[in-house]
C-alpha cells in the first residue's frame, strides 16, 4: 500500500518534472540602464567579493588575487600557487561573516597539493587579509585525487545564516565514478564550519568511509551558488552537458542525480541516460535547454532596480549576457537578457550599495546603473 | 645492401606514421577534455559565437593555430569569411599536448595536412600580442 502510494507520488513528480513550461528568454527592446566598466583590463575575473569598506576583491583565474580600492588595483601577496589547467585556476572568494572584526577571507583554487605525482584538484583556503598580504594561510579542504583532467573544478563559496560555509567541487571529468559515490570527492556540495571543522550534523558523518564534509551529491559542475535573501536557502546552478544546465536548492544529504538522471545529452548528441527522474533523486528547480553555460549567481534584493527585486540573475558564458529569472512559487515564469552581448559573464554579485556588478572575461568588472 | 636500405626506409616511414597516429589519438582525448564543449565533437562550433574548426581557413596558418591554443585568443578573428569577436582562454597545456591537439585538429573533419607538429615546434612559438 505504502509502496503503491509512494510510486504514485513519484509518478506525479515525474509528470510535474517533465512538464517544465517553455519560458523562452526575452530580449527587451528598451533598456533602462547603462553599463559602466569600473575595473578595466582583467582577463578572466572568476570570482569577486566586496569588503565592508566597499573595496573589491577579484580572483583572476590565472592566480592573482586583486584588491581594487580607490581606483587602484593591488595584487595581494602570499597567495598559494595555483595549478592552472583547463577550467581550473583561482576561483571563488568569500569573506567571513564577521570580516570587519577578524579580516578572514576564503578562496578556492585548483591545486597540485597532495601525494599524487601530477595533476590537481580543488582546494579551499582560509587566510587573514592584512595590508594586502595574506597571513595565517591555512588549507581547509583539498579534494582528492589529483588528476590532469581539465574540467569541472566547481568552485563557489557561500556562507549561510548559521555561519556554515558551503563550497562546490565538480565531477573532475570522471562522471561515472565520482558524483554518485560519497566516499569520493567530486560532484559534491560541501559544508564546513568557518574554521574548517566538519559539522557534527553533516548528513554523512556516520557513514563508513564517507567524505564527511559532503553535504549533497550527484552534481556535475556547479559554478554558481548564492544564499536566498529571504529564506536563507542555498541555491546553486550547474553546467549540464549538451543541454540540462540546472538550478537546485541544496538540502542536506540529497542526491541531485548526475549522471543517473539528466535533461542533457553528450556533446556528440548521444544519450547519457534515458532517465530524467528516478526515485531518491532530486529534480532541478529549473533546467536550461539549450545550455547557457551558467556562471555566477545572485538574488536581486533591496536593490537599486525597483523592478528587478525578487529576481535571480545568472551569468551566461555561452551567450554573453546576464540572465534574469523571476519566479512564482519557485517556478520560473519569466526570463530576460540583461547586458546583451557584453561578453562572457563569469560572475555576478549584488554590491552592498544595491547595484549589480558583473565580472566579464577580457573586459573587467561592470556596474549596471539605472538611468535617472 | 640495397634491400636493407629499402627496409630502413620502410621502417622509418612506419615509425613516422605510428608517431603521427599516436599523437592524433592523444590529441583526440585532449580535444574531448579541453575543447569539445565549445567547438563540438564535429568541429562545427556555434554560429556567430564559436568559430568552426572543420574546413576552417584559419588553420592553414599553423603558427597562428598553435599560438591560439598556447596563448589563447582575444578580440576579433575571421574564419571562412565570418567575423568572431570572443575570447578563448589559454588552457595551461604542455607543449607536447598542444602538438597532439593541433595534429588532431589538422587531420579531422575533412582537414588534412602533410605537416606533423612537434613539441619542439610548439616550444618555439613565442607570444605575440
Amino acid at each position: 500500500m505504502t509502496t503503491r502510494y509512494l510510486s504514485y507520488v513519484f509518478l506525479l513528480q515525474v509528470l510535474i518534472a517533465c512538464a517544465q513550461p517553455d519560458v523562452t528568454i526575452s530580449t527587451p527592446d528598451h533598456t533602462n540602464y547603462t553599463i559602466d566598466v569600473i575595473v578595466p583590463d582583467l582577463e578572466i575575473p572568476w570570482g569577486m567579493a566586496f569588503l565592508p569598506d566597499n573595496s573589491l576583491l577579484i580572483a583572476e583565474k590565472e592566480g592573482q588575487l586583486i584588491h581594487f580600492q580607490n581606483g587602484q588595483k593591488t595584487n595581494i601577496e602570499n597567495v598559494p600557487t595555483t595549478y592552472v589547467r583547463g577550467q581550473g585556476g583561482l576561483m571563488g572568494i568569500a569573506i567571513h561573516p564577521n570580516f570587519k572584526d577578524n579580516n578572514i577571507i576564503y578562496f578556492t583554487q585548483s591545486s597540485s597539493v597532495g601525494f599524487d605525482k601530477s595533476g590537481g584538484n580543488t582546494a579551499l583556503y582560509r587566510a587573514v587579509l592584512q595590508d594586502n598580504e595574506l597571513q595565517d594561510v591555512s588549507l581547509l579542504y583539498k579534494a582528492e585525487p589529483n588528476t590532469k583532467k581539465g574540467v569541472h573544478f566547481g568552485s563557489r563559496i557561500v556562507f549561510d545564516n548559521d555561519g556554515y560555509l558551503y563550497f562546490t567541487v565538480g565531477d573532475r571529468g570522471n562522471r561515472d565514478v565520482n558524483p554518485q559515490d560519497i566516499t569520493r570527492d567530486g560532484g559534491k556540495v560541501y559544508r564546513l564550519r568557518d574554521n574548517g571543522e566538519i559539522p557534527t550534523d553533516n548528513p554523512f558523518v556516520d557513514v563508513s568511509n564517507a567524505k564527511t564534509a559532503v553535504y549533497s551529491y550527484g552534481h556535475r559542475n556547479p559554478q554558481g551558488m548564492t544564499k536566498h535573501p529571504v529564506t536563507g536557502e542555498i541555491w546553486t546552478h550547474e553546467h549540464g552537458p549538451r543541454g540540462g544546465d540546472e538550478i537546485n536548492i541544496i538540502q542536506a544529504g540529497k542526491n541531485y542525480g548526475w549522471p543517473k538522471i539528466t535533461y542533457g545529452k553528450n556533446y556528440t548528441g548521444t544519450t547519457i541516460t534515458k532517465d530524467k527522474a528516478l526515485p531518491g533523486m532530486e529534480q532541478p528547480l529549473y533546467y536550461w535547454i539549450p545550455s547557457i553555460a551558467p556562471s555566477g549567481m545572485a538574488f536581486v534584493h533591496n536593490s537599486a532596480y525597483a523592478d528587478w527585486d525578487g529576481s535571480l540573475v545568472v551569468g551566461s558564458l555561452k551567450f554573453n549576457y546576464l540572465e534574469r529569472l523571476t519566479f512564482d512559487n519557485n517556478r520560473v515564469v519569466y526570463r530576460e537578457k540583461i547586458a546583451n552581448q557584453i561578453g562572457r559573464v563569469r560572475d555576478v554579485v549584488l554590491g552592498p550599495d544595491g547595484f549589480l556588478y558583473l565580472a566579464v572575461e577580457s573586459k573587467g568588472i561592470c556596474k549596471i546603473v539605472p538611468n535617472p | 645492401m640495397r634491400i636493407s636500405i629499402f627496409f630502413l626506409f620502410l621502417s622509418s616511414v612506419t615509425f613516422a606514421q605510428n608517431n603521427e597516429e599516436d599523437s592524433y589519438k592523444r590529441g583526440q582525448m585532449l580535444y574531448d577534455d579541453f575543447c569539445v564543449r565549445c567547438h563540438l565533437p564535429d568541429g562545427t562550433g556555434e554560429a556567430g559565437l564559436i568559430p568552426p574548426l572543420a574546413s576552417a581557413d584559419f588553420l592553414q596558418n599553423i603558427q597562428a593555430t598553435v599560438h591560439s591554443i598556447k596563448y589563447g585568443l582575444h578580440g576579433p578573428i575571421t574564419v571562412n569569411g565570418v567575423r568572431y569577436n570572443n575570447t578563448m582562454a589559454p588552457m595551461g597545456l604542455e607543449n607536447d599536448e598542444i602538438a597532439d591537439i593541433t595534429n588532431y585538429i589538422l587531420n579531422s573533419w575533412g582537414n588534412t595536412t602533410d605537416v606533423i607538429v612537434t613539441e619542439a615546434y610548439v616550444q618555439g612559438i613565442k607570444e605575440t600580442k
